[in-house]
């Protein structure tokens, strides 16, 4: 994506149809540490890397808990992220004061969308520079949903988001459709090694990660260091025997600049 | 015609009794279950305490649609807390919460009589009493409702150091063992029930102490 003289605005269409704020804004994902998120028909697991400014500093909380039944993980303006995982935590409490029951899944994500469109219609706005993955759970079963700075939506098997997030995308793509009928156990591991796809190289270790689950019968949580690195552990050895998943994901790697050309807008995808 | 006055009131009572009583390492908190309004029973089986944090819990009186609101509020409050802090609230600070959330409607008051318990901080026994504005005090033990005059000059005759003026020179009060506090609160209500029309059917007792929280049950006079 080139600058044009279109894109200043979030309110100036360029002559093709698109609002290159809003593209810029979902750029702003693509730059982020990457986010996973799979589901079963009874669990979804969120898994995130944890990049640290330096070594001397923490690094930033990617992985939220709305609510027992709802978490998020972000990717992008970790800030944004922060400010939108407030908005939903307050949606859930407010509907549960009014309705004694749990906040649809499908809902929140209607108003988080509805939310991120509004930044998108507004001159003294600017869209949230933040992409959502949601996962939760609710009458229907196990959801995932991801947010786009757009105000797009979509319900996912799994999915990734952010930096290096391709390669992931590739691993789960090759996998989802045991992902339905995957115990729990089999379902986190799946998740690290999605996370450990977008590492290239660098080794996986529960301090470089997070990841969280919920499902029927165990409200989200995020899993502590050490059931994740003996997680990591067990299945290191066999991890060892698969073959290097990262094929010639050159394709891959010019990935998230491909798409963003001529023609289709992201945001229609 | 004469002047007319309103006589529609956004209030009832609902009557019933509350007590807490704090120990060295427990505290004991307890309320009788029967629900009335005027001279009439609602139900026999309503509880009136509220478990607001993991090691706070709250038991009220008054006007109960109220009451339920207020836990409501205090409940709601407390996940956003937990967001915040990644942390349950402690005692006091939950104490502090709801003296604050009262004094919010200090000009259309919560009908709520509102005894606190839990353990503080340090795993030792509190217990907070409230007005319905939300004036409060840590105290050691406390009843609120309908049956507290008959309930609180007893609890004082058997719970309240002596003074130091008198002679001949008494040790403070022996601290009460869990078991006889919860003895004790048994004794108060049951006697209460005597001389209250509004107190009865069942005592809800619930006690927190290190290993938790546990609730017990017993049956009160149903006249």
């Amino acid at each position: 994506m080139f600058r044009n003289q279109y894109d200043t605005d979030v309110t100036t269409w360029s002559p093709a149809g698109r609002l290159f704020q809003v593209e810029y804004a979902m750029e702003a994902v693509k730059q982020g540490s990457a986010a996973i998120g799979l589901r079963s028909k009874t669990h979804i697991v969120l898994g995130c890397v944890n990049k640290a400014n330096s070594e001397l500093s923490s690094h930033q909380k990617k992985i939220f808990k709305v609510d027992d039944h709802i978490g998020v993980a972000i990717a992008g303006l970790t800030a944004d992220g922060r400010v939108l995982s407030r908005y939903m935590r307050n949606e859930c409490i407010n509907y549960s004061f009014t309705y004694e029951s749990p906040l649809p899944v499908g809902r929140l994500v209607v108003q988080l969308a509805d939310k991120a469109q509004v930044c998108t219609q507004r001159s003294w706005k600017r869209p949230y520079g933040v992409g959502l993955l949601v996962a939760g759970l609710d009458e229907s079963g196990a959801h995932l949903y991801y947010n786009c700075p757009s105000g797009n939506y979509f319900e996912y098997q799994a999915f990734a988001i952010g930096s290096r997030s391709q390669a992931a995308k590739t691993y789960l793509e090759r996998r989802f459709e045991n992902f339905a009928d995957s115990s729990r156990d089999d379902l986190v591991k799946d998740a690290l090694m999605a996370i450990r796809e977008t590492l290239q190289g660098e080794t996986l270790k529960s301090s470089i990660c997070t990841v969280a689950v919920v499902g029927v019968g165990e409200p989200f949580h995020i899993l502590d260091l050490e059931t994740v690195q003996q997680m990591i552990d067990a299945f290191e050895i066999v991890g060892e025997q698969e073959g290097p998943a990262a094929e010639p994901d050159a394709a891959a790697a010019a990935d998230q600049g491909g798409s963003t050309e001529e023609g289709v807008a992201p945001m229609d995808i | 015609m004469p002047k007319q006055q309103a006589n529609w009131s956004p209030y009832d009572n609902n009557g019933g009794s509350c007590v807490a009583i704090a120990g060295a390492d427990y505290c004991v908190i307890a309320a009788d279950t029967r629900m009335s309004t005027g001279y009439n029973i609602l139900t026999r089986d309503y509880s009136k305490i509220c478990k607001l944090a993991d090691k706070c819990v709250m038991a009220s009186s008054g006007f109960q649609a109220d009451v339920k609101a207020l836990q409501k509020h205090l409940a709601a409050r407390h996940l956003i807390y937990q967001h915040q802090h990644n942390k349950q609230m402690s005692c006091p600070a939950m104490a502090q919460l709801l003296s604050n959330t009262l004094y919010y409607k200090r000009f259309f008051p919560y009908y709520s009589f509102n005894v606190l318990g839990g353990l503080d901080n340090e795993g030792k026994g509190c217990v907070f009493t409230y007005d319905a504005v939300g004036s409060y005090e840590k105290v050691g033990y406390s009843s609120q409702g309908s049956g507290s005059t008959l309930i609180m000059p007893f609890l004082d005759n058997q719970l309240k150091s002596p003074s130091p003026l008198l002679l001949p020179v008494q040790d403070a009060v022996t601290p009460l063992a869990e078991a006889e506090a919860v003895d004790l609160v048994k004794t108060v209500f049951a006697s209460a029930s005597e001389r209250d029309i509004y107190t009865g059917d069942k005592l809800e007792i619930v006690v927190i102490n290190a290993d938790g929280i546990r609730r017990e049950y017993m049956d009160l006079r149903k006249d």
